[in-house]
């Protein structure tokens, strides 16, 4: 196996007494999609920018492409396109002007950088708008832009932060598309999110954050049934006295709460025929049985409730 | 610890694109036309009074820069006035709009050190006030050609230029001042405000301030002479430290030749003085320490603003 292309070894970041990331372990390897995943404030940024360069890590060291991002910063980031969360263009130039400016700061020659930059913004289908002004884009648009800019650089690994954030449905579906075609042509993606839902399909791994450190890293599917293992959930609307009783009696039931109109089940294996038998036999009115899709968010929630009830 | 790579990289393009819209905004279309009306109503209001007296002085059309026409100030003192505003409205916002835009992270992700921005920037302020500041100088010696009839000679034209050098450094420490206050405010009409009020305090309140704190450190005792001297020469060194005293100091050895010293003279100095301009040369000389002042105390509040930049967290 080829060394990684990110690879990080106890990065540690303190703000004076909070720990905002803590002896965080993380390789990627080379053509990977790449998930960080977590509530906000969980560390997620912090860890971006120390694998930028942007920020000292307290303790710890990383390599990106084979470059110390402390050390070697210039390099670091002349591979690495970032798109940072809520990403900002100077309003009053024009999408190619914005990006012509980031061109030259990386010291390319301006005929090299239009050819570029004319391709990338075809790429992500802004080749009408990028001669208007940045002002009038909407948000997907700055975010399609901040992507080109990507694509301009020739860059190997792509750093997204929060990159559906602010999306509408139609914008964000795009967008993950356009991430898929990336990772097609072997672009590395790091990317961050709060939605775990959303990212779930585009990862190959995921690093599941929480408060400074990675609980879970592992392949979407495997994470889903070492810590689900296997349980399913089924979603009942039902009506009557004493049910919960009652499903909760039922062979491999493991957990019962109450839901609207009715119930959540978790049990292993399926378990909906057993359960509607034993919502009728109560004299209960059962107007529903539906199995749930196993999420990354089952997932989240169910682990870190393990890790604070042992804590 | 060594870091890789030109720190300075980059800083180029930066200061062509920040040079580009300081030219080209409409924050500098405003100043220059308050700047170029001031100037030209000065000069315009002054040329009576210099004409009276062209057949007496050589150095007339130095004239121009310093006499006061009343109601209306100098050239020089105009001056003085105007630079710091223009020089606090390029700097204010320099490195806060950048947080403010969201496009700092986005920027510093770019192969480019920080150390590139900001002198980029500093730079790039500095380039559009000597541009302003020399079209002026070059505007008021044509008028005063046009209107004097007749051209300046060659030492008036060199301490114009003097003169000229002095103003930039002068507007070198308000730029500098703007951008320190650019990056430690995060607010860019708090940046602002802080620096017109350093502005305010230098122009307004600090001869009263010096009245007020020389007396203490060095109380002047009417019948000890050296007392009235030590109290002379707290003074001066007070005023001094305000950068517009050394602006007025500086525009006044180079304007007029006939200034032999910016600080206290005795009477028995004085003895058997011949009362003849100065040469070039000890003009200069004369006002060496006060634009050297003007220079460090520019490169010193850089230096604290790059100091608080390099230690700014990127994300806002």
């Amino acid at each position: 196996m080829s060394e990684p292309i990110i690879r990080a070894e106890a990065l540690t970041k303190r703000y004076g007494s909070a720990l905002a990331v803590d002896r965080l372990d993380l390789t990627v390897e080379a053509g990977e999609v790449f998930g960080l995943l977590g509530p906000n404030g969980a560390g997620k940024t912090t860890t971006i920018l120390m694998l930028l360069g942007l920020t000292e890590p307290t303790s710890g060291r990383a390599v990106v492409a084979g470059f110390d991002p402390l050390r070697q910063p210039l390099e670091v980031k002349r591979c690495v396109g970032y798109m940072p969360d809520s990403v900002g263009f100077y309003d009053h130039l024009s999408g190619v002007a914005n990006m012509r400016y980031s061109a030259a700061l990386c010291g390319m020659k301006p005929a090299d950088a239009d050819a570029r930059i004319d391709a990338a913004l075809r790429r992500v289908r802004l080749e009408a708008a990028g001669a208007k002004p940045v002002r009038g884009y909407s948000r997907g648009m700055r975010q399609r832009l901040a992507i080109a800019e990507i694509l301009m650089k020739g860059a190997a690994i792509a750093i997204l932060d929060e990159p559906t954030g602010g999306l509408d449905p139609q914008s964000t579906r795009e967008f993950l598309d356009l991430i898929h075609s990336l990772k097609h042509e072997g672009m590395t993606i790091l990317l961050s999110s709060h939605l775990l839902e959303l990212v779930q399909s585009i990862c190959d791994r995921v690093a599941l954050f929480h408060r400074g450190r990675i609980g879970l890293t592992g392949r979407v599917d495997d994470l889903l049934s070492d810590v689900l293992g296997g349980t399913q959930v089924i979603r009942i609307e039902a009506r009557g006295a004493g049910l919960a009783d009652a499903i909760g009696r039922v062979a491999g039931v493991k957990r019962v709460s109450e839901a609207t109109n009715g119930f959540r089940v978790e049990a292993r294996g399926d378990a909906r025929a057993a359960v509607a038998r034993a919502i009728v036999e109560a004299g209960g009115e059962l107007m529903s049985v539906e199995a749930g899709h196993a999420s990354l968010e089952e997932v989240y929630t169910r682990y870190f409730e393990g890790v604070r009830d042992a804590a | 610890m060594r870091r890789d790579g030109f720190a300075l990289s980059g800083a180029g393009v930066v200061m062509m694109k920040e040079l580009a819209d300081n030219l080209s905004s409409v924050r500098m279309r405003l100043l220059e036309l308050l700047v170029f009306v001031a100037g030209a109503g000065a000069v315009y209001a002054t040329i009576g009074e210099v004409r009276s007296v062209v057949s007496e002085d050589p150095f007339v059309f130095l004239r121009l820069f310093t006499t006061p026409k009343a109601p209306l100030p100098s050239f020089v003192a105009f001056l003085g006035f105007l630079i710091p505003i223009v020089a606090i409205a390029l700097g204010f916002d320099s490195v806060n709009s950048e947080f403010n835009h969201r496009t700092m992270s986005r920027l510093l992700a770019q192969p480019i050190y920080r150390d590139a921005l900001l002198f980029g920037k500093f730079l790039a302020g500095l380039a559009t006030l000597a541009i302003t500041l020399t079209a002026l100088w070059l505007f008021v010696i044509g008028l005063g050609v046009l209107l004097l009839g007749l051209p300046p000679s060659g030492e008036e034209v060199l301490r114009g230029f003097a003169f000229l050098l002095a103003a930039i450094a002068y507007s070198g420490v308000w730029l500098a001042l703007a951008l320190l206050f650019s990056v430690v405010f995060r607010s860019a009409a708090t940046a602002a405000l802080a620096a017109l009020s350093v502005w305010l305090l230098f122009a307004f309140f600090w001869s009263m301030l010096v009245s007020l704190i020389a007396p203490i450190v060095a109380p002047a005792d009417p019948d000890n002479v050296m007392s009235l001297l030590h109290n002379a020469n707290v003074t001066e060194a007070l005023s001094r430290l305000s950068p517009n005293t050394l602006f007025a100091e500086t525009a006044l050895a180079a304007l007029n030749p006939s200034t032999r010293s910016l600080g206290v003279v005795l009477s028995s100095q004085l003895q058997g003085a011949i009362s003849a301009p100065l040469p070039f040369a000890e003009s200069v000389a004369l006002i060496w320490p006060q634009v050297t002042g003007l220079i460090a105390a520019a490169i010193g509040l850089f230096t604290i603003a790059y100091i608080a930049f390099q230690r700014q967290e990127v994300r806002a």
